[in-house]
């Protein structure tokens, strides 16, 4: 039997598929609430997820993959006897949910009793949050098809070779729990990425939105463009500690990895570059960072795994690392409180800050190019692993666009290097920022960063192009 | 399912659709951890639902939906063919597949012990005394166990008349421990990274893994890493342990030989590759004792990219990627292969699910054994360093600059196996590294290493890839340039 009918129209559609209702949503919820107590779970937490998106993907000048996904999960956690479980299925009908029932408690019974776990957390109050919007719900393959068409066409008439995607979709998420709790959010989202190839440089722009009438793709295809025929002559230089003005999807991919240091279970772990520097002068006096769901460059769903809702938390301020987030497990152990960014249960990792914003500065990446002697202006970083956890030195490569500044100008292209560099060092040497925009990269979550400058930066190696 | 197939099959062709193909797909996944002594992690999860590719107007359409009924599944297909009539509004060229036969069949990998059979307080169980081993190290700080079980049925159906059937079983299981002393992380993993050892095997896998007798060794050397001396900063002999040389070859050989990414189909995120179509058969890629194949086929052992048939529905095959140092193959699918003259697909289409379309991915890319005995490798180097379990990974756009660096080293002094060396690098030019190479271990102690996480593909897809080693040398290679400070 299908519990949800599956037909109505909650506020949009991507080509021809459409959200459920929240009366739905909340239908299947209370249907596997229902079941679970029927099956003798004492506690019960139900997620319901559904997601449906379409991407439009080019190369070579031509859209050659072309995708749409519709899919809907439903994961119960049970919880009996201080024992705990998930179990989580794409099937609704109520054989399948109560089969996922049982699994989560045959999963639970089946470990040691935790002494330790918490009971789940009753009714919450939430702050609300409207992403949802229209247009980027309507866009068709049609429309992507035809803004793919136009940044190709830019490419072909500048001898160029254009690659990229463009996307929309929408996803809404339920939490609700045997206690009462009950939460919702629902959310759009488009992102445009283009590559355009002169051989032998390519380089690269990127945008995101929950609205995907702020996506200007032709701008986009034509900034990528513009710098594209700027990188074809490259010169070589040596490899080195250099003045480096990154933008902003240089900042983002790069410190996109310190975040989880501030989860209080890594503290906990020991495998947080902050233990024993909380509250020391770690980086630059004029590094601040906040947690802030609500800023009104981010997105992201306004509550936890729990459902707990989640709350702005300075992390970094002038520099010192003064605040942790805190699940509702990691904070009763360090006597805090839960700050809604716990990880849905059980996990290890604990929680972690999904919504960054830095304060940014009053700078321009225009600005930091004329104030600076000799440096590099570095369009975005490629491949970003950790080689040393506890000081934090990443590695990577530059890519799509590495530029020799000389006496305030863009002087030439430069071969792309190979970095190892201590992000708490790169904090550190941050001369100058730009506001903080709402930035997207490859490599991490999206974030509200400022292009910087930062003096110093290590390159070890070159490669060949 | 045929049922359901067909059903999507005759929509797409209703609707103008020249090809089709269907994959339904359901997937069973349980997940264990344990972290310093208590279970972390402990879920099990399933999904199931149907993909359906297709090209018309010479152009991809691809639609998928988790609703099985049979209105919806053609909803589905006619939404991927108006998909596909939206693709050709910006169409490059009309899509040319290569030829290839129908198969009826029904395939599944073989495994001595359904993981999903074992009881959970039995898999925990193991976990936990590991974990408890480990812990028992003074100086760790951390201890983390972890078992992964998938079980995934595909039933694939096209348009030209293939039926096939595969279930595959796989099986992933690993331990760390974490030492954290005097503003130092160090770690130690078995029998690798990534989660430990995972191949398209059944619960045997855990059993073979020994995870008693090695869960005191890491830990013991976890510890030890923080008294042990900086490995230098030279140029100097190298020699890999087969966990670190799998990912070297998936690296800086798997992902270079692809043939999306020679085409610039994977231009704007996983990048492009060194290897142009003016390579093939000329590339001097190694040294003459280089031997690389992309092996799907079963005979090749059960690894992570074994299958009998790919996402498209070809066989299964080995492909000669590098014979005897010469660069001789690429991973193709049936719309490229005819691109540089093949008259066939070599098989390498997979998908994540059936939620994402098929892209070419690597299948068993693997190093062939060569003829040395381990100790006599030992003992026939006077002075090099060893690294063992990968840490840290990177390699640049075009692969052709990469950077490893592993979870500890030793040097080898005379012969011996020597101190031991904390923080472990090195870096090089691919075809320059595998130039180098002038010694690999013969078949006892080759190991078909699963890599799971390998990412690639917008919407993003999570493949697992196989990647046979055995431990290897490499000469004049530049080491410990991740932690040099100049």
């Amino acid at each position: 039997m299908t519990i949800a009918p599956r037909t109505r129209k909650k506020s949009g559609k991507v080509g021809q598929s459409e959200l459920l209702s929240s009366r739905d949503l909340r239908g299947i919820m209370d249907t596997a609430l229902r079941l679970a107590k029927s099956t003798g779970s004492a506690e019960t937490e139900v997620h319901v997820d559904e997601v449906a998106d379409a991407l439009t993907r080019f190369a070579n000048n031509g859209i050659h993959q072309n995708v749409f996904e519709h899919v809907m999960t439903v994961s119960i956690r049970t919880a009996t006897g201080g024992r705990t479980a998930r179990a989580t299925t794409n099937r609704l009908d109520e054989d399948s949910l109560r089969a996922t029932i049982e699994a989560s408690l045959s999963l639970a019974h089946s470990q040691p009793r935790d002494p330790g776990l918490l009971p789940m957390p009753g009714r919450q109050r939430y702050r609300k949050v409207n992403r949802f919007i229209k247009a980027t719900a309507a866009l068709t393959p049609e429309d992507r098809a035809r803004a793919v068409r136009l940044a190709c066409d830019l490419a072909v008439k500048r001898g160029q070779v254009a690659a990229g995607i463009f996307s929309s979709g929408m996803s809404q998420t339920a939490v609700g729990n045997s206690r009462g709790l009950s939460a919702a959010y629902s959310e759009t989202h488009s992102q445009f990425s283009i590559t355009m190839q002169e051989d032998p440089a390519a380089s690269w722009a990127k945008a995101d939105s929950v609205d995907a009438r702020e996506i200007h793709p032709q701008k986009l295809a034509a900034r990528a463009s513009e710098k594209a025929h700027l990188a074809v002559k490259t010169q070589e230089l040596a490899p080195g500690r250099y003045t480096v003005i990154l933008e902003p999807a240089a900042v983002l991919d790069l410190v996109g990895f310190l975040f989880y240091d501030f989860a209080a279970t890594a503290l906990r772990d020991k495998r947080s570059c902050l233990n024993d520097r909380m509250g020391k002068q770690v980086f630059g006096k004029n590094i601040n960072i906040t947690d802030d769901v609500f800023h009104p460059l981010q997105k992201g769903v306004p509550f936890d795994g729990e459902g707990m809702p989640r709350q702005q938390v300075l992390l970094v301020d002038k520099g010192v690392p003064q605040n942790l987030v805190y699940s509702r497990a990691s904070a009763k152990a360090a006597r805090k409180k839960p700050t809604g960014h716990g990880f849905a249960l059980p996990n290890e990792y604990g929680e972690a800050p999904m919504n960054l914003v830095f304060s940014g500065g009053d700078s321009s990446v225009e600005k930091m190019v004329a104030s600076t002697d000799r440096g590099l202006l570095v369009t975005r970083l490629w491949y970003i692993r950790e080689v040393d956890p506890y000081e934090k030195v990443m590695t990577g490569m530059t890519r799509d666009g590495l530029f020799l500044v000389e006496n305030g100008m863009v002087t030439s292209a430069v071969k792309n290097f190979r970095f190892n560099q201590s992000l708490i060092g790169m904090l550190k040497n941050v001369e100058l920022m730009s506001p903080a925009a709402r930035t997207t990269g490859e490599e991490s979550f999206e974030m509200v960063v400022p292009a910087m400058k930062v003096h110093d930066f290590h390159f070890s190696e070159i490669t060949k192009f | 399912m045929w049922d359901l197939s067909s059903n999507a099959l005759d929509t797409a062709k209703l609707r103008g659709a020249s090809y089709s193909d269907v994959r339904v797909m359901h997937l069973r996944q349980r997940d264990l951890t344990t972290k310093n002594g208590q279970v972390g992690t402990l879920a099990q999860s399933e999904s199931i639902g149907i993909g359906v590719r297709v090209l018309a107007h010479g152009a991809w359409g691809f639609a998928s939906s988790d609703r099985l009924t049979r209105e919806n599944v053609a909803a589905c297909a006619a939404q991927a063919v108006s998909i596909a009539k939206a693709s050709a509004l910006a169409k490059r060229s009309n899509v040319v597949m290569a030829p290839e036969k129908a198969y009826v069949d029904s395939w599944q990998s073989p495994f001595r012990k359904d993981p999903f059979e074992i009881p959970l307080e039995t898999q925990l169980a193991v976990l936990l005394a590991a974990d408890g081993e480990m812990r028992k190290v003074k100086g760790v700080t951390l201890t983390e166990t972890n078992m992964q079980f998938r079980k995934i049925d595909s039933w694939f159906a096209s348009s030209i008349g293939s039926r096939i059937h595969q279930r595959k079983v796989i099986s992933g299981c690993g331990i760390g421990a974490t030492s954290f002393q005097g503003g130092e992380i160090q770690k130690r993993s078995y029998p690798n990274s990534f989660g430990g050892q995972h191949a398209l095997e059944g619960y045997e896998l855990v059993g073979s893994l020994e995870l008693m007798k090695h869960a005191p060794v890491i830990a013991e050397e976890a510890a030890a890493l923080h008294s042990a001396s900086q490995c230098p900063e030279k140029f100097g002999t190298l020699i890999l342990a087969g966990n670190q040389l799998g990912l070297q070859i998936h690296e800086s050989i798997g992902h270079p030989i692809e043939l999306d990414r020679v085409l610039g189909q994977e231009a704007n995120f996983a990048g492009t590759s060194f290897l142009t179509l003016d390579q093939l058969n000329k590339l001097k890629y190694g040294s003459n004792i280089v031997n690389v194949v992309a092996d799907a086929r079963l005979d090749h052992g059960q690894g992570l990219g074994t299958f009998a048939y790919d996402d498209e529905g070809v066989p299964a095959q080995c492909t000669d990627i590098i014979k005897e140092g010469k660069f001789r193959g690429y991973l193709s699918n049936r719309e490229t292969a005819h691109l540089i003259g093949l008259e066939r697909s070599s098989g390498t289409m997979r998908t994540e699910s059936w939620n994402r379309l098929p892209i070419i991915r690597m299948t068993n890319v693997s190093l062939l054994p060569g003829t040395w005995d381990y100790d006599d490798l030992i003992a026939a180097t006077p002075d090099g360093i060893l690294m063992d379990t990968n840490r840290s990974w990177s390699i640049d756009d075009r692969r052709y600059q990469f950077q490893f660096s592993t979870e500890i080293g030793w040097e080898i002094k005379s012969g011996k196996k020597g101190r031991m060396l904390k923080n472990p690098s090195y870096s090089g030019i691919t075809t320059e590294f595998w130039n180098s190479c002038d010694a690999i271990c013969k078949f006892d102690h080759w190991t078909l290493w699963g890599t799971p996480n390998c990412g690639k593909g917008q919407p993003m897809q999570t493949m697992g890839t196989g990647h046979g080693a055995a431990p290897a040398r490499f000469r004049n290679v530049r080491i410990g340039t991740a932690f040099s400070k100049q």
